[in-house]
């Protein structure tokens, strides 16, 4: 076998940021904001059944230094609000958020004075699951919508 | 030469470290604040700060109406969400001076005798997570998805249900549901036990749990403790066989009760609980009385059938006010509690009706998880810090029942 076949066969040339890409959307670290329902239902994703592990984002952290995705589940009071920014603004570049569930996106059924009417008003957010709770699937399929954005995301190395 | 200078160190005032546990902690299920205070590693002081969920439930009681408001009761205690609907719906049925037929009480038994399983089943795997045992975790998922399965079946929601309406059901037990049941029942001791040979007589979970966050049962009484948590100090106190409800006095079990009352024995009550369970749960199907799961129309708080909105004019008018806000049955007035034995102790509901509207003029709930926190900082001072995770852990404080 000559050099150039041997080097074809072994060797692949990309771009930097492409392969940076391709490997932080497979290794995805979520931090899960659990508060209230939710928090069960992304327990079951990460369990048995569903097991987030096949999407190679099982590596749960809930230290925020150590994750880049943060996945807010259930309500979040007005007292709670500045625990998570104050939590957001910890985690480090680069970092994505999913809105779990139809009180961490619009305050759901809690149309109340405590409870705050979707996070998007204090933090930014990437993906919306609708639902109460959402279904595990959903949940999978809003994990493989961040990888998406990832993917498609511009970014300086 | 200058003369040499001695400084006190004020030592005291240095020894007092404080640690803040929470409100964002794995440990902390969710959002529970405790300030602590150590000397090394002891906890001279625990001091819980609660409301971080608070989303005005009560509040929210006075604005929906007695059968709107089983879908908030639901996310109250979100790991045994039939629990609360069935007590709500007591509740509302006492108010109503109505008693819902046999066949309606033996379905909400086997529903809230699953769901007390399912409620435990996160207690134990999170718990055991807790304290660093993660096949435990992964095990009782496992049956935890099996009940999801019998839930959607029924009810059509895996976790958030809404299942009960005043004076019956949303609808009868499917075709089938019984043998799913049953099979569930039949193969679940089995596999309980094997998530128990993980944990019982391991030495690291006796060292972490044996002796740990004792409560005498005198003291658990005075803290106003119910469920596990007080029949772990040895006071055999359940409501279901102390005041039953919902036919519970129709049904043969056992209540477990432990002695020392310290984080081992909870563990273990609770699962014993949970073989106590499939076993009401296989009578209830076995012995399933015939007939119909709703009161009879002439109550009037119950929607007609739909073949009768269609073919009788009454029956239309009856479904059309029973949907407009103003129009139908009002809550009496009145006042009620009914207390039920929720997987975490006493749950009742008080509500108190005005006779003018649908809605409730105050509806306050006597949650478990609040009352039980309480015992929580008598639990752990003069303990060590880890301590305090296993403690927390077997009180199984679900934080939204707690902060409403
Ligand atoms: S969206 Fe529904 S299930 Fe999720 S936290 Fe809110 S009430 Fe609970």
């Amino acid at each position: 076998m000559d050099l150039s076949d041997r080097i074809s066969k072994q060797v692949l040339t990309t771009k930097l940021d492409e392969i940076v890409k391709w490997a932080r959307k497979h290794s995805l670290w979520p931090m899960p904001f659990g508060t209230a329902c939710c928090a069960i239902e992304l327990m079951a994703v990460l369990a048995s059944r569903y097991d987030l592990a096949r999407f190679g984002s099982e590596a749960i952290r809930f230290s925020p230094r150590q994750s880049d995705l943060m996945i807010v589940a259930g309500r979040v009071c007005n007292k709670m609000m500045p625990v998570l920014q104050r939590i957001y603004l910890q985690m480090p570049e680069p970092k994505w958020v999913i809105a779990m569930g139809a009180c961490a996106s619009s305050g759901g059924v809690f149309d109340t004075y405590s409870v705050i009417q979707g996070i998007d008003n204090f933090m930014p957010v990437d993906v919306y699951i609708p639902g109460c709770p959402p279904r595990p699937e959903a949940i999978i399929e809003a994990v493989l919508m961040i990888q998406e954005i990832i993917a498609k995301e511009r970014q300086e190395i | 030469m200058a003369e040499k200078q001695t400084i006190e160190l004020p030592v005291a005032a240095f020894r007092a470290m404080l640690l803040n546990f929470g409100p964002q902690h794995p440990a902390t299920h969710g959002t529970l604040r405790i300030k602590m205070e150590l000397d090394g590693e002891i906890i001279t002081k625990a001091t819980p700060y609660i409301g971080f969920l608070h989303s005005g439930f009560e509040k929210l009681g006075e604005h929906l109406d007695f059968n709107q408001y089983v879908t908030v009761a639901d996310r109250m205690n979100y790991m045994s969400a039939l629990n609360n609907d069935i007590a709500w719906h007591l509740a509302v049925e006492k108010l109503f001076a109505v008693e819902v037929p046999k066949r309606c009480q033996y379905i909400r038994v086997i529903l809230a005798e699953l769901s007390r399983i399912s409620d435990h089943l996160v207690f134990l795997g999170t718990h055991a997570l807790d304290l660093g045992a993660f096949t435990a975790f992964l095990w009782s998922f496992r049956e935890r998805e099996k009940l999801y399965d019998i839930f959607e079946m029924i009810t059509g929601g895996r976790m958030t249900t809404s299942f009960t309406r005043a004076g019956g059901l949303w609808a009868d037990m499917p075709k089938g549901f019984d043998d799913k049941v049953l099979e569930f029942c039949a193969q679940f001791p089995a596999r309980l036990q094997e998530i128990e040979d993980l944990l019982t007589r391991n030495r690291i979970w006796i060292d972490r749990t044996k002796g740990i966050g004792v409560i005498s049962g005198e003291e658990a009484v005075s803290y106003g403790l119910t469920g596990p948590c007080l029949r772990a100090s040895g006071v055999v106190w359940d409501v279901r066989k102390a005041e039953p409800y919902s036919s519970y006095e129709d049904f043969d079990f056992e209540i477990p009760y432990g002695e020392n009352g310290d984080v081992y024995d909870r563990y273990l009550v609770r699962l014993e609980e949970m073989r106590q369970s499939v076993r009401i749960a296989e009578q209830a199907v076995r012995n399933m009385p015939s007939g119909p799961v709703d009161v009879d129309q002439s109550k009037k708080i119950r929607l007609p059938p739909k073949q009768k909105v269609y073919t009788e004019m009454e029956s239309l008018i009856h479904h059309f006010e029973f949907i407009m806000p103003g129009k139908g049955p009002k809550l009496p007035a009145g006042e009620v509690y009914v207390p039920t034995e929720s997987p975490n102790g006493e749950l009742g509901y008080y509500i108190v009706g005005d006779g003018k509207s649908k809605n409730a003029y105050r509806a306050r709930t006597r949650p478990p998880s609040f009352v039980n926190y309480q015992a929580f900082s008598k639990m752990v001072e003069g303990r060590l810090v880890a301590d305090a995770v296993a403690v927390l852990g077997s009180l199984n404080i679900i934080a939204a029942e707690l902060d409403r």
